[in-house]
């Protein structure tokens, strides 16, 4: 039994895809602490499909995929941002047709292109056969990404709380927006080799919608959230072995369980606690609960 | 008020310009037009002009967020952008701005004012934890130093940011709509600290529609309606006929007529409003105040014209 469950850590690459997921879904846990307050989910579903064409650019052209995947992400957010200033169009209609866009080039060049890239690691991600070279590359983002958040959070959380009085305090929010914008992409690109381009939103949105359920502080949502985001990863690419499933399929579905979890079960903002309050409010009337 | 000597031994003087500004958004919409007003260190100054007449915009443009197209703002006789890094500007949003079940404590929200004194990753020192107690004690909010910031009622939520005002230092002070979904004695209590920020020198500019409340507290208006109508202290343009320019007709009029306020009834009328304080004008077009004390001379004046009518 025991040695059943040992079986994937005698496997390198097993070991090497914990480790790898561990890393990245923690990071990007982190960063969805800011994704979801600031409102941003949809904007981290759009980048995550835009930074395709540049992966298969990159590919093509023998750069870091990363490098690529940037490029293509970061071209696809001031684009949005220009058509949404210059035409009367709503934010989501735009995002919605740029980040489509971006994405159908990315599809057109791989299949036109096959030899060189698998169009499914890139949609659905490839965590197991992932090389060392790729593995630099993510560790890379991450550390990256970390200083940055472990420097510049407050600043950060001011400019997702009150823009304005960021500006009032001769903070540059043009470069937090940046900031926050460059991190969203470059660990959109390192959550691709996990789980894939479909699923790298839910990587970068559900730990901390989940902990933002369960907490009214910053720094526990972050740290609620930056555990659930290690954990899942971890048991998700084990567990990956024995259903012999797909690996980003095993992570977020554990991630979204716990998210269901913690929207009924939530001590504050759960559904039964907030029944729970609403039939004592009604008792308290003498309304019959 | 413990810092009030640091502040006399410097007695910079701080001043607010609006030069012809005219400001217009991306879209091509000019907001605001060749708009021009003064103000001097040690007042308390009401924007008062319709939703879209205008007022956000203004705001905006003193507080940097909007660059004017034409025309310049100066703050202490410099550009606002100086005026930002001192921390001279700080801001009250309006209620509605504000995300209230964004996972911050009273105490983070006051601390943030102290962010431009901080170092490059905004570790709090002692004396910015000082600074931010003793502003939340001057609001009367130290004891919810910890709650969430949602788990207030609308009067505590408004003194918590003007605590973070406080915090900030800010010689400017820009209050956005302060008194809306405020109760009475929150109220009061913001009026009698505007009113010392005001003698210790500093600007108070109040964005309001709340008219009644404007001769209450303020001693300068600026009437506002896609460019500035007029300005100056509130005894030459708080005047009916200037209102009714500014308003265009969309405020209720309601006059009482001698018909209705007969000398038996002892010449007291009852106006009943929604929270928002009425603004009433005497027979001559002078505003009247609800402190009858003060104003008791100027009463017994009118009452006895029209006694001899």
């Amino acid at each position: 039994m025991v040695d059943t469950l040992l079986t994937p850590l005698h496997y390198d690459y097993m070991l090497k895809a914990i480790f790898v997921s561990a890393v990245i879904g923690g990071v990007c846990a982190f960063l969805s602490c800011f994704i979801t307050l600031k409102g941003w989910s949809l904007m981290g579903d759009a980048l995550s499909h835009a930074v395709v064409p540049g992966v298969a650019v990159a590919y093509y052209a023998g750069w870091p995929f990363a490098a690529g995947a940037f490029v293509t992400g970061l071209l696809a957010a001031v684009g949005m941002g220009f058509v949404k200033t210059k035409t009367r169009l709503k934010e989501d209609a735009v995002i919605g047709v740029v980040f489509t866009a971006f994405f159908a080039v990315g599809l057109l060049l791989i299949s036109l292109y096959p030899s060189q890239v698998d169009l499914r690691s890139i949609v659905f991600g490839n965590i197991l056969g992932i090389s060392n070279p790729d593995i630099v590359q993510v560790l890379v983002i991450a550390g990256v990404t970390l200083v940055v958040l472990g420097f510049k959070w407050r600043d950060l959380l001011l400019f997702c709380f009150d823009p304005n009085q960021a500006r009032a305090l001769g903070l540059n929010t043009t470069a937090l927006h940046f900031t926050l914008l460059t991190l969203l992409s470059a660990t959109a690109v390192a959550a691709l080799q996990t789980v894939g381009a479909c699923l790298v939103v839910a990587m970068l949105v559900t730990p901390g919608a989940t902990a933002y359920l369960l907490t009214d502080r910053f720094g526990k949502m972050i740290g609620i959230a930056t555990s659930m985001g290690v954990v899942t990863s971890i048991v998700g690419a084990y567990a990956s072995y024995f259903f012999d499933g797909s690996t980003g399929g095993c992570i977020v579905t554990l991630q979204s369980a716990l998210f269901v979890a913690a929207l009924v079960l939530a001590p504050k903002h759960g559904l039964i606690a907030q029944r729970t309050r609403r039939r004592t409010a009604g008792l308290a009337e003498g309304v019959p609960g | 008020m413990s810092d009030a000597p640091q502040a006399k031994a410097a007695p910079d003087e701080m001043s607010v310009r609006v030069s012809a500004v005219t400001v217009s958004y991306p879209n091509g919409n000019v907001a605001l037009r060749d708009a021009s007003f003064a103000l001097a260190g040690g007042s308390i100054c009401a924007l008062v002009g319709v939703n879209g007449s205008g007022k956000s915009t203004l705001f905006k443009a003193i507080m940097g967020l909007l660059k004017p197209v034409a025309g310049s703002v100066t703050i202490a006789g410099g550009p606002v952008k100086a005026a930002l890094k001192q921390n001279l500007v700080a801001y009250v949003p309006q209620a509605e701005e504000v995300d209230w079940s964004f996972p911050v404590s009273v105490w983070d929200v006051v601390l943030m004012g102290r962010y431009g004194y901080m170092n490059f990753m905004r570790i709090a020192r002692a004396e910015d934890r000082r600074i931010a107690e003793e502003s939340l004690r001057r609001v009367g909010m130290l004891e919810f130093r910890e709650r969430q910031i949602g788990e207030l009622s609308g009067g505590q939520r408004k003194r918590v940011f003007l605590a973070r005002a406080l915090a900030q230092r800010g010689r400017v002070i820009l209050l956005d709509e302060p008194f809306t979904g405020v109760d009475v004695n929150t109220e009061t209590a913001i009026i009698a600290l505007l009113r010392e920020l005001r003698n210790d020198g500093h600007i108070i500019l109040v964005s309001t529609h709340n008219l009644g409340s404007v001769p209450e507290f303020c001693d300068h208006v600026v009437l506002v309606n896609r460019t500035v109508l007029a300005a100056g202290p509130i005894g030459e343009v708080f005047t009916e006929a200037n209102l009714l320019r500014t308003f265009g007709g969309v405020l209720r009029h309601f006059r009482f007529d001698e018909s209705t306020v007969q000398s038996h009834d002892g010449r007291a009328v009852t106006l009943l409003t929604d929270d928002e304080r009425p603004l009433v004008f005497g027979k001559g077009g002078h505003v009247e105040y609800s402190k009858r004390a003060e104003h008791a001379e100027i009463l017994k004046k009118r009452a006895e014209g029209e006694e001899d009518l």
